[in-house]
């Protein structure tokens, strides 16, 4: 271990050399990147496969493939994005490298089990692209797997539905493996409440993680067993109830947008502190609301039911439930404004990004409202608009906060700093590009413009153009944005380019391989800029 | 809180455990002869309820381990619980 | 960097969460399908075998019992003891499997299992109590193997005395997910077999 301490955690100083020594790694750090690798190849997939469905719907009618194929390659992207890119997302890239770096730990609880993990995930996520390949032909479900279709379409469902089941026994044993390291791991003197917030999401996160997902995994084996064996759980016509499939999906699959959302949240916590060179404003207040938003988003699942036909009482309750989980949200964002005001605000782009969260995630979130609603959910519901709306979460939400966590944290990652100008540049092709594409949608969605359909009234022509318009504009921007970031070496970044006061920037850029010589002392409170 | 890692059950306190759970089983298989109607699911919840009390406390030691164990079982099954019984108000009510 | 028992078995405990809510999905749906169909499930209930079930019931209950004996004895150093109990374990998971196969194998023989002409044929609350029981009873089972094997590995590491007094860790967290196993049945016997 002694001469390791000295080596950044980039050079190979293990038993294997090359790609060996990455396939082997149990450093957090290097686990981190192998899922940040990862990601972008299946994020790229699933943007080209974006792209492509906003070029057939250029025009009303088929213009380039028909509506089966379609329908395979919605469902397709919803399953590599959902499932392969923002669920793991920030928790598993940046909940890896920085996570450990934030709390002063030499790695995480069970660096073995995080190792299995990522392999999980690389299984997960090729079982489930395998789907494309084999048996009848692509699943054409969309991503819900919603049955009684599901358990009765031709297509390859079941890869798909064991991909999805792999990937989330991968999730779950990273949140156990965060909750341990939170629990274990604090550098002396770091109470819960002197630990930064990133670390607070990410504990938040991990709750969820681990106490959501075996829903959806045992949920996932009925919809297979439902297949194979006839068990009739979904099936009217043997007395089963399709609508509970519904339950059992969406009490995962809500908390799985706070497992995507809470890491962000929590990124752009560290981000505006350190670019406003202030303290944080209501600290307590923006730990206690993660768990909030975890615990109460556990209990909301039924509003995407509304329309399904749950009972009343079902659908009042869940429309209180959702209404409350807003408020938790809201605090965040008003205490991130309030650690703003009268901050020495330097522009740089990890702000610039973390500020287009805030932008986008707004919009995100009061168009929820308008779901969460049961009146006005009735008119939108399977429109554009919810199309829209999930976008501005997911895409204008978890996107751009892993876009600002990596520019925030690239020179710690590679030792290396980017061109700001660049970075600039392509944040304003991503920010139009992304408003245009999918504010569109918001309107269409209104007017009736349903989702998940291969053609369209004429009427709505305009709007789906300027949508595919910004499509390609994001596209651009986030070209700029990989080759500004990955295609030259840029100037030796110093320990502490941003005048952070987390522990992460104590350490060398890159960290050495045991990231802390000596496991530092914490007395303070953390962003203490005063 | 590091007390706990050395603490040791005697077997007589599992051999009485043990016990208490057998008799446990008795009384819920007993029960069933007896007509309870509507009573019959929450009578047998309730003993398997307290059975899983027993394995929980003793056989899984969590008498013995730190507090925040308690607290999460505790919070799990709540959570559980809870997702049961807002499931239901769609089924009771619909 | 230093051993972290605590943390070790607070990692075997939420895995247990995770595992108690994977069974939880499936007793949601049970809940559910007895609440629309009380009196059909009350009725297929008859089909199964209460004296069978029972004698399952005691032998996790033993099992379980012999489990934590075997961390005690370990824990006092007594290393042939803690190496016996485990046997005893095996034994009666083996004496489980065994019922539960003959089980199953009559069910089966007479046509009943899912998607089977006679299931499909019959009234719906039978057929998704059946379905319950054989996804169910399935699920726990392979979790009953899977334990068996973790049991066997933990016996030769006593043995071996790579898990002595010191090092009993990997001994507790096996056992608690044997305990898991048991804890699942003691839910399973009466919802499955004994409401009739």
């Amino acid at each position: 271990m002694a001469e390791t301490t000295t080596h950044s955690y980039l050079e190979n100083t293990g038993r294997y050399k090359g790609l060996l020594s990455w396939l082997t790694t149990t450093d957090h750090k290097r686990i981190g990147l192998m899922y940040m690798w990862a990601m972008m190849v299946f994020f790229l997939v699933g943007v080209i496969l974006g792209e492509i469905m906003r070029l057939e719907l250029f025009r009303p009618g088929q213009q380039f493939f028909n509506a089966q194929t379609y329908n395979g390659i919605f469902t397709i992207h919803g399953i590599i994005m959902i499932f392969t890119v923002v669920i793991p997302g920030l928790a598993a890239v940046f909940g890896n490298f920085s996570m450990p770096l934030l709390i002063g730990a030499h790695d995480v609880a069970f660096p073995r089990l995080n190792l299995f993990s990522w392999y999980l995930f690389i299984a997960g996520a090729a079982i489930a692209l395998a789907s494309q390949f084999m048996g009848n032909g692509p699943p054409d479900t969309g991503w819900t797997f919603y049955a009684p279709y599901s358990t009765q379409t031709h297509t390859n469902v079941v890869a798909a539905v064991f991909g999805a089941f792999v990937l989330g026994f991968s999730s779950i044993l990273t949140g156990l493996n965060f909750i341990v390291t939170i629990h274990r791991l604090r550098a002396p003197g770091m109470t819960f409440f002197k630990m930064p917030l990133f670390p607070w999401s990410i504990y938040a996160t991990a709750w969820i993680q681990v106490l959501a997902t075996p829903i959806v995994g045992i949920t996932l084996l009925m919809i297979i067993a439902e297949r194979w064996f006839r068990i009739g759980f979904f099936d009217p016509s043997l007395g089963g109830d399709p609508i509970l499939y519904q339950h059992l999906f969406w009490i995962y699959s809500h908390p799985a947008v706070y497992i995507m959302i809470l890491p962000a949240m929590g990124v752009i916590t560290e981000i505006i502190p350190t670019f406003s060179q202030k303290r944080i404003y209501g600290y307590r207040a923006i730990a206690m609301s993660s768990l909030a938003i975890a615990g109460v988003g556990y209990f909301v699942w039924a509003h995407h039911m509304f329309t399904s036909g749950i009972s009343t009482t079902e659908r009042w309750i869940f429309s209180l439930l959702t209404f409350l989980v807003a408020i938790p949200s809201a605090i965040k964002v008003f205490n991130w404004v309030g650690t703003m005001y009268k901050g020495s605000i330097s522009l740089k782009p990890p702000f610039i990004f973390a500020l287009g969260f805030i932008f986008l995630f707004m919009i995100g979130g009061l168009t929820g409202l308008v779901q969460g609603s049961l009146a006005t959910d009735i008119h939108v519901h399977d429109t554009a608009f919810v199309v829209a709306h999930f976008h501005y979460i997911v895409f204008g939400g978890v996107g751009f906060a892993f876009f600002a966590a990596l520019h925030y944290w690239y020179p710690k990652m590679f030792g290396r700093m980017y061109n700001f100008r660049r970075a600039n540049i392509a944040f304003a092709f991503m920010f139009i590009g992304f408003n245009l594409l999918y504010f569109p949608q918001f309107i269409l969605g209104l007017m009736g413009m349903p989702r998940r359909y291969f053609d369209y009234l004429p009427q709505f022509t305009a709007g789906q153009q300027i949508s595919a318009v910004g499509g390609w504009l994001l596209l651009v921007g986030i070209i700029i944005m990989l080759v500004n970031l990955f295609s030259k070496k840029g100037a030796k970044a110093p320990d502490n380019p941003w005048g952070g006061k987390t522990l992460e920037w104590t350490i060398p850029s890159p960290p050495t391989v045991e990231n802390f010589e000596n496991i530092p002392e914490v007395t303070e409170q953390p962003y203490n800029y005063d | 809180m590091e007390h706990t890692e050395t603490h040791i059950t005697d077997y007589r306190v599992y051999g009485w455990v043990l016990l208490a759970l057998l008799v446990f089983t008795t009384i819920t298989i007993t029960v069933t002869w007896i007509d309870l109607s509507a009573f019959t699911v929450m009578v047998a919840l309730i003993i398997a309820s307290v059975k899983s009390v027993i394995v929980l406390r003793y056989f899984m030691h969590l008498k013995f381990e730190s507090k925040m164990f308690t607290v999460f079982v505790v919070m799990v099954l709540s959570i559980y619980v809870l997702v049961i019984g807002l499931t239901f108000f769609d089924y009771l009510l619909r | 960097m230093h051993r972290d028992d605590l943390g070790a078995r607070l990692g075997m405990w939420i895995f247990i969460f995770t595992e108690i809510l994977l069974f939880g999905g499936l007793f949601l749906v049970y809940a559910v399908m007895r609440h629309r169909y009380s009196d059909e499930f009350h009725q297929a209930a008859h089909q199964l075998n209460a004296f069978i079930g029972t004698l399952n019931t005691v032998a996790l209950l033993l099992s379980s019992a012999t489990v934590a004996m075997s961390i005690t004895a370990v824990q006092k150093g007594e290393k042939r003891m803690g190496v016996l109990f485990i046997p005893i374990t095996l034994v009666c998971a083996g004496i489980f499997l065994f019922n539960k196969y003959l089980e199953w194998g009559h069910k089966i023989s007479i046509g009943l299992y899912p998607g089977s002409d006679m299931m499909i044929g019959l009234k719906h609350g039978y057929i998704l109590f059946f379905s319950l029981y054989f996804f169910m009873t399935g699920l726990h089972m392979l979790h009953l193997v899977v334990g068996s094997i973790i049991l066997t590995i933990i016996m030769v590491r006593i043995q071996t005395g790579s898990i002595n007094a010191g090092r009993i860790t990997l001994l507790e967290n096996g056992g608690l997910y044997w305990h898991l196993v048991d804890l699942i049945w003691i839910f399973l016997f009466p919802l499955l077999y004994l409401i009739t």
